[in-house]
């Protein structure tokens, strides 16, 4: 790898300063992603800001009754921590999905929002790539799609975004907490990652220099219940063939299982990973079942509809189904209250 | 002198050197300390064939901490360039992507990685096919195919047996490119001292690297020292030294003396380390309505790197699994712009008792009987190829005493019947089978070191399979002694000739030797030897091996659970069960099983190098994206064996079980899948998609 310049932040407001005056400056928080593509030589920065010790690394509660989650908690305590296991199982169930517990020990909440694709082309440097080299052509399109788009990708880039963390967020509402040269701002988690388009190398929105402090969890509506379910190709350590996350609550507010028949959906927010650039957000599906039955039917036939914009590659058509069913098995078992099959029975790692 | 079987050997001893592997005091090849190394990073070809015309060192030679920067145009000049492998920077042209074509050495590995990155190369690109196909025109009948085997075999009629048969099975399997990928990387220390080359070497043997060595830089064996105390895992991988080793010792030259290290990236490990060809196999059996075999067809398509030959035996357990009266069996290889294949996990028993085990089962299905008593009514009395009789061939004990401890005659044998928690859930089995063979060539020597204390070398390579613990057990018994008594020396070439830890046979190769050195010692010394006392001794061929078969066998129980909603497969149960003769340490066998069964296990489910043909690159080329099996996938898995001494495998009654773990687990798998959701997938590996509804 290149040598670079170290240095270690002790102030937020002048890691930013420092950081937007330099193009080459990059942050360094757990390094698990960054440390790779060091050695890859994906990115080649002329100097790195740890910013590990910035004092950003608390859990707070907000005055209305959300979460404030500092942007270096470490994932492992972020999924431990008793008030994101029992008010937000879904984000404390997607991190335990992710990685393995040395990377969750290390990875922080800001990092793990910025992880980049884990696309085997992105990852090579001998091979063109429109993310990593804008211009260079994309070595995806008519090559090893597996693990690629079904929604949203543009001709410029197929690739998707590897985090469960950020689904998770994405189907909370969540609130990115950014600061800039010009002071703090929020960006809502599902406009905060971006689609490709012609520009596959810019990920979120952010701008070189910014940093993220926090991530900001909504109170929710008492009687929500939430999930995360990760389908992939072995049973730990592996990045997510399809995933979802689901936050509902229910008009009958008790949900579920009465002999009168299945509830019917208050909210729905349902958010999809593993199947596009960014966390996706399934409006269509969520639209059609607010107010509906949590009937099998009407589930199926939500996200037949939300997936009916799906183009599936060579080797992904599959991710249309298991969306759709593993949606489907999520939403069913959040209205049964039965769970089973929401942690796999070898998944000891659910809490 | 008779070796008697109530000694050390069979004990369930501890590794001995189990506890400086925890402590991290065992070394490994990168770990061993040496003066004022140099380190190295290569340079490797970006495209699958053509000739570089180019190459700018300027920057690289310029970069901070660099040496040397070492390519074609300037490398030393190999002596022999038989082996296209191992002939590197000898001319500019280029045979499969990711070949070397140079490096550079520093003062610090992070120094020659930056630099290497710095190189210009310019190339004249040819058209290269990296992709197997079935349908190719160029398919060839090679010579012969790895270990020696015939290429083709033919006995009776099968195509007419099998037309005329009452019930036919004809399908095609397919097993894709798979990657060894040891947890140690291929590593190699290579220093010149005067005429000299000392290697410290990740290596199943550390002879046979010598002797591959020797003619490739132009000297004596003798002039090269391999030194390999402790090595962490190989499979087949390290069986034979792979161009890195030749690299780092061409380096070494060009080092003013001093020694070059070079660890291969887990993302060369699969481009330089051999790996398994994929398998295309047509497999036809037929048989009459109660299930008995007429006819058994496998016909094997598999590739090799257009530089250099390796044709796996895939079709060779065919010959000798079944009694059928007509049988045929054939291997066709594409040559193709891509890196060179070598030996993987049990070649050929592996992948060849994956798509005949799973034709075995789809042919008890269509005749409507249990799969374990198909293959009881298809037991052969003497070993259909040799027509020898089989020394121990106890498969219908494995498949029975699998049966009673799996719970197999409660088993409905409606496929997609059991739905437990949103699984569908299903049991299946397949046979194993692995050649016992006895190496050549090793001599063992024992010194009589202080009173009652033996020193007892042979250049044996412990690669993680217990062989420091299994051979001291061996020295202990033949001396009659105590296992703490014996202080085994391997891993050195200053020991006495060994030969690899591959194909099943160290154990009993190296035991051989080292019993045969007991015996020379006690003849010349008797049972009071004086302190200074020493003897070697050689094992030969086993003469048993001229009067009978000599296989090991196994039955693989598996259960399969698929979710209904997602596809997902898990395997909730393993159970092994294998007739491999002596066991010489419970302990240390029982990880080799289960190791194997595990192997078997990512075969089935995970293992998938994928070719992209436009690059001719195996794109997902780190241990990320090539799924091997992690703890939470395996879970409630068994290994047992049968309590036997096999009298026609030498003195010792072992057979080898480094390899039999893996043979027949994927099949055992792929059936249990079928049996669990009615799907019959015979393409490896079996991924949720597969399953969807």
């Amino acid at each position: 790898m290149k040598p670079f310049e170290f240095q270690r932040a002790t102030d937020p407001s002048e890691a930013v300063a420092t950081a937007t005056a330099d193009p080459g400056t990059r942050y360094l928080a757990g390094g698990t992603n960054l440390v790779d593509h060091l050695k890859l030589g994906i990115t080649a920065p002329e100097r790195l800001i740890d910013i590990t010790r910035l004092p950003l690394d608390g859990i707070e509660e907000l005055p209305d009754g959300g979460l404030r989650l500092g942007a270096m908690v470490r994932n492992s305590d972020l999924a431990a921590h008793p008030q994101v296991r029992s008010r937000y199982p879904v984000l404390s169930q997607a991190l335990l999905s992710g990685a393995s517990g040395q990377l969750r020990n290390a990875a922080t909440t800001g990092g793990n929002l910025l992880q980049r694709t884990r696309c085997v082309y992105f990852q090579d440097v001998t091979t063109p790539c429109n993310k990593r080299e804008p211009g260079s052509g994309c070595s995806a399109l008519g090559g090893y799609t597996r693990y690629h788009a079904i929604l949203g990708a543009s001709e410029h880039c197929l690739a998707v975004n590897p985090s469960d963390m950020s689904v998770a967020l994405a189907a909370l509402d969540a609130h990115v907490t950014v600061l800039g040269t010009d002071g703090e701002r929020s960006i809502p988690v599902t406009e905060f990652h971006r689609l490709p388009g012609d520009e596959p190398n810019r990920d979120t929105v952010l701008e070189h220099g910014d940093l993220i402090t926090a991530v900001e969890l909504p109170a929710l509506p008492a009687g929500t219940r939430s999930a995360y379910r990760k389908v992939r190709d072995r049973a730990s350590y592996a990045f997510a063939l399809v995933s979802v996350a689901a936050v509902v609550d229910f008009e009958d507010d008790g949900g579920a299982g009465t002999s009168a028949g299945p509830p019917t959906f208050g909210t729905v927010r349902l958010a999809l990973g593993g199947v596009a650039h960014k966390p996706w957000r399934a409006t269509v599906a969520e639209e059609a079942l607010r107010g509906a039955p949590a009937t099998e039917e009407n589930i199926r036939q939500a996200l037949e509809a939300e997936l009916a914009q799906a183009v599936p590659l060579h080797d992904n058509a599959f991710k249309i189904p298991m969306a759709r069913n593993t949606a489907t098995a999520v939403l069913r078992e959040l209205a049964t209250g039965s769970g089973t099959g929401t942690p796999t029975p070898e998944n000891r790692e659910q809490p | 002198m008779t070796v008697q079987h109530t000694g050390t050997a069979g004990q369930d001893l501890e590794r001995i050197d189990g506890v400086a592997k925890v402590r991290g005091l065992a070394p490994y090849a990168y770990e061993h300390q040496v003066d004022n190394p140099l380190y190295l990073h290569p340079l490797q070809a970006t495209i699958s064939r053509g000739r570089i015309e180019t190459i700018d060192t300027t920057q690289a030679q310029a970069a901070p901490g660099v040496v040397a920067v070492m390519t074609h145009l300037d490398a030393p000049r190999l002596a022999g360039t038989d082996d296209a492998e191992l002939a590197i920077l000898q001319s500019p042209a280029v045979g499969f992507r990711g070949q070397f074509i140079g490096a550079v050495l520093a003062e610090t590995p992070e120094a020659a990685r930056a630099a290497a990155a710095l190189v210009r190369v310019e190339y004249t690109e040819e058209p290269h096919e990296a992709e197997l196909r079935a349908d190719r025109d160029d398919l060839y009948a090679p010579e012969q195919v790895n270990a020696g085997f015939p290429t083709d075999t033919r006995d009776g009629d099968p195509e007419s047996a099998i037309a005329a048969a009452q019930v036919v099975v004809d399908q095609t399997y397919t097993t894709p490119f798979e990657h060894n990928n040891p947890m140690e990387p291929h590593t190699t220390v290579a220093q010149w001292v005067g005429d000299e080359l000392v290697l410290h070497d990740s290596t199943q043997g550390v002879h046979p690297v010598r002797q591959t060595l020797a003619p490739v830089f132009g000297i004596a064996p003798e002039k090269i020292r391999v030194i390999a105390p402790n090595v962490g895992g190989g499979f087949g991988s390290k069986g034979v030294p792979h161009a890195h080793v030749v690299l780092t010792a061409m380096a070494a030259q060009r080092s003013n003396g001093r020694p070059v290290k070079y660890a291969l990236t887990r993302q060369q490990m699969f481009f330089l380390a051999g790996y398994r060809t994929p398998t295309i196999q047509h497999v036809r059996l037929g048989a009459d309505a109660s299930g008995q075999l007429s006819g058994i067809i496998h016909d094997v398509i598999e590739q090799t790197s257009r530089i250099k030959e390796f044709a796996e035996q895939t079709a060779v357990p065919a010959r000798m699994m079944y009694a059928a009266e007509n049988r045929a069996t054939s291997h066709r290889v594409a040559k193709l712009d891509v890196p060179v294949p070598s030996w993987m996990r049990a070649p050929g028993e592996c992948p060849g008792m994956f798509g005949p085990e799973v034709a075995m089962d789809e042919l008890a299905e269509a005749c409507g009987i249990d799969p374990i008593e198909l293959r009881v009514l298809n037991e052969p009395d003497i070993d259909p190829e040799s027509g020898k009789p089989f020394a121990s061939r106890h498969l219908v004990e494995c498949l029975r005493e699998g049966a009673r401890r799996f719970g197999w005659a409660d088993r409905d044998p409606q496929p997609r019947s059991r739905l437990v928690d949103g699984w569908y859930t299903g049991t299946g089995v397949a046979s194993s089978t692995y050649p016992a063979r006895r190496q050549t060539g090793n001599t063992a020597r024992i010194r009589h070191d202080r009173a009652g204390r033996y020193s007892v070398q042979i250049g044996a390579v412990d690669i993680g399979t217990g062989a420091w613990t299994a051979l001291t057990q061996i020295a202990a018994e033949a001396l009659g002694c105590n296992a703490a008594d014996i202080d085994l020396q391997i891993g050195d070439t200053d020991f006495p000739v060994a030969t690899v830890a591959g194909g099943s046979t160290g154990t009993t190769s190296w035991g051989a030797a080292i019993i045969a050195a007991a015996q020379a010692f006690r003849d010349r010394h008797g049972d009071q030897p004086a302190v200074g006392a020493h003897a070697e001794g050689e094992a030969g061929e086993n003469p048993a091996a001229q009067e009978y078969a000599l296989h090991s066998f196994g039955a693989q129980f598996a259960e399969v659970q698929v979710h209904a909603d997602t596809g997902e497969i898990r395997v909730s149960r393993m159970l092994g069960v294998f007739s491999a003769g002596r066991i010489i340490n419970p302990r240390t066998a029982r990880s080799q099983f289960l190791g194997g069964m595990t192997m078997g296990l990512g075969m089935a489910l995970h293992e998938n190098s994928v070719m992209d043909p436009r690059f001719g690159m195996i794109v997902n080329h780190d241990f990320a994206e090539y799924h091997i099996p992690t703890n939470a996938d395996v879970r409630d898995m068994e290994a047992v064996w049968l309590d036997e001494v096999d009298e026609h495998a030498g003195k010792l009654g072992a057979r080898g079980i480094g390899e039999i773990g893996i043979v027949g687990a994927a099949a055992a798998i792929a059936n249990a899948a079928y049996h669990a959701t009615g799907i019959r997938v015979r393409d490896l590996p079996l991924t949720a998609d597969r399953f969807l509804a």
